[in-house]
């Protein structure tokens, strides 16, 4: 390892602030595909990451950032870097559209950019969450019956995602 | 002539406080910070008005990025130029970057203890669960219909199946978007 790892760090999470339409979920997508090519972490690791962002404060494109910058590299410049390099392409789309703003309001190559956007961002969380069915996290016949109930008490009955994921903790407690 | 530092170095302040506070109350980010960032921007400092604060986040989602931070950059530019942006910016991220990176270095030792790993497998079904739940209203509320169903499909299937970068598949839907609404307009002044 060596500067490598910091190169590597910061052009994975420049293209995923880049490329990362639709905020959250969506995001999810980008970063997998870094994770799995880089071989930084598990696919099973990265879940505890989703997890752990659902329950403390703050996006989850910045927290998962921070938390594979530090894990890839083992330093805290790692983590830096990589939170610093999804916030970076931000800025520099941000400072440009907010220049152009009145020009841009109403664009119609924009507005046609979102026709396809729209409809593939959820294509990108639908692959996020079928990336994350394989069999680290599902081990067994209960995690089925997990995944079933959890998804009801979301879908159906709107549980609190802190909530689902506390009752879920208990639930593997007991379980296994 | 320029002797004010108190007062402008107070509004970077308030500018920087502003936004670690929504930074640290927002817990699962994302969509969950408008509200408090609303309520804070619009509301509390009246830093702009609510017609402007809709205007922006349309453009802020619009946008690529973690949407938070963009809102962030945007009003931080609006009060204060580039330096504005980069004080609420980082007031935005500085407390979910100090959080998780305690986290992380905190978990990695505690990963393999077995309480923790029997914890998690539950925990890791209802995180795909959570994921796959909104899938269906977020649909619909991007307007997929019948016709369009193949859009999202399509592109899962590429990620998942196939591998393919997320990367490509977002370049190849905002260059299917242009290009059907060049032609759907060729189209109706055709038919004009």
């Amino acid at each position: 390892m060596g500067i490598e790892i910091y190169i590597q760090l910061f052009i994975s999470f420049f293209k995923i602030g880049l490329f990362g339409f639709g905020g959250g979920y969506a995001i999810i997508s980008l970063i997998q595909h870094e994770i799995e090519i880089h071989g930084w972490m598990t696919q099973s690791e990265f879940t505890d990451i989703i997890a752990i962002s659902q329950m403390t404060p703050g996006p989850i494109g910045i927290n998962s950032a921070t938390y594979v910058g530090y894990t890839a590299s083992g330093t805290i410049l790692g983590s830096v870097i990589a939170t610093f390099a999804i916030v970076l392409p931000s800025f520099i789309i941000m400072l440009t559209l907010s220049r152009f703003f009145f020009v841009l309001q109403g664009n119609k190559y924009m507005e046609y950019a979102l026709l396809g956007l729209r409809p593939a961002v959820i294509g990108l969380i639908a692959a996020a969450a079928l990336v994350l069915m394989n069999s680290e996290n599902f081990v067994d016949y209960k995690s089925i019956i997990l995944f079933g109930i959890a998804f009801i008490a979301s879908f159906k009955f709107k549980l609190h995602p802190i909530l689902l994921i506390i009752l879920a903790g208990l639930a593997g407690l007991l379980l296994y | 002539m320029e002797k004010t530092p108190d007062v402008s170095s107070r509004i970077y302040w308030q500018m920087f406080i502003t936004f670690v506070r929504i930074g640290a109350f927002t817990i699962g980010g994302g969509y969950a910070m408008i509200p408090l960032i609303q309520r804070e921007v619009v509301q509390v400092r009246k830093w702009m008005s609510p017609k402007e604060f809709i205007d922006m986040l349309a453009l802020a989602q619009s946008a690529p990025g973690v949407i938070a931070i963009n809102t962030a950059i945007f009003i931080g530019y609006k009060l204060k130029g580039v330096r504005g942006s980069i004080v609420t910016a980082l007031g935005c991220a500085l407390p979910s970057f100090v959080i998780i990176l305690l986290i992380a270095m905190v978990f990695t030792n505690f990963k393999d203890n077995p309480v923790v790993e029997r914890i998690f497998k539950g925990i890791r079904p209802a995180v795909v669960a959570l994921i796959a739940a909104p899938l269906y209203n977020m649909a619909k509320a991007a307007g997929v219909t019948w016709k369009t169903i193949f859009i999202p499909l399509i592109a899962a299937l590429l990620i998942w199946g196939l591998n393919i970068s997320p990367v490509w598949v977002v370049v190849a839907a905002i260059a299917g978007g242009i290009i059907v609404g060049i032609l759907r307009t060729r189209n109706l002044k055709k038919t004009e």
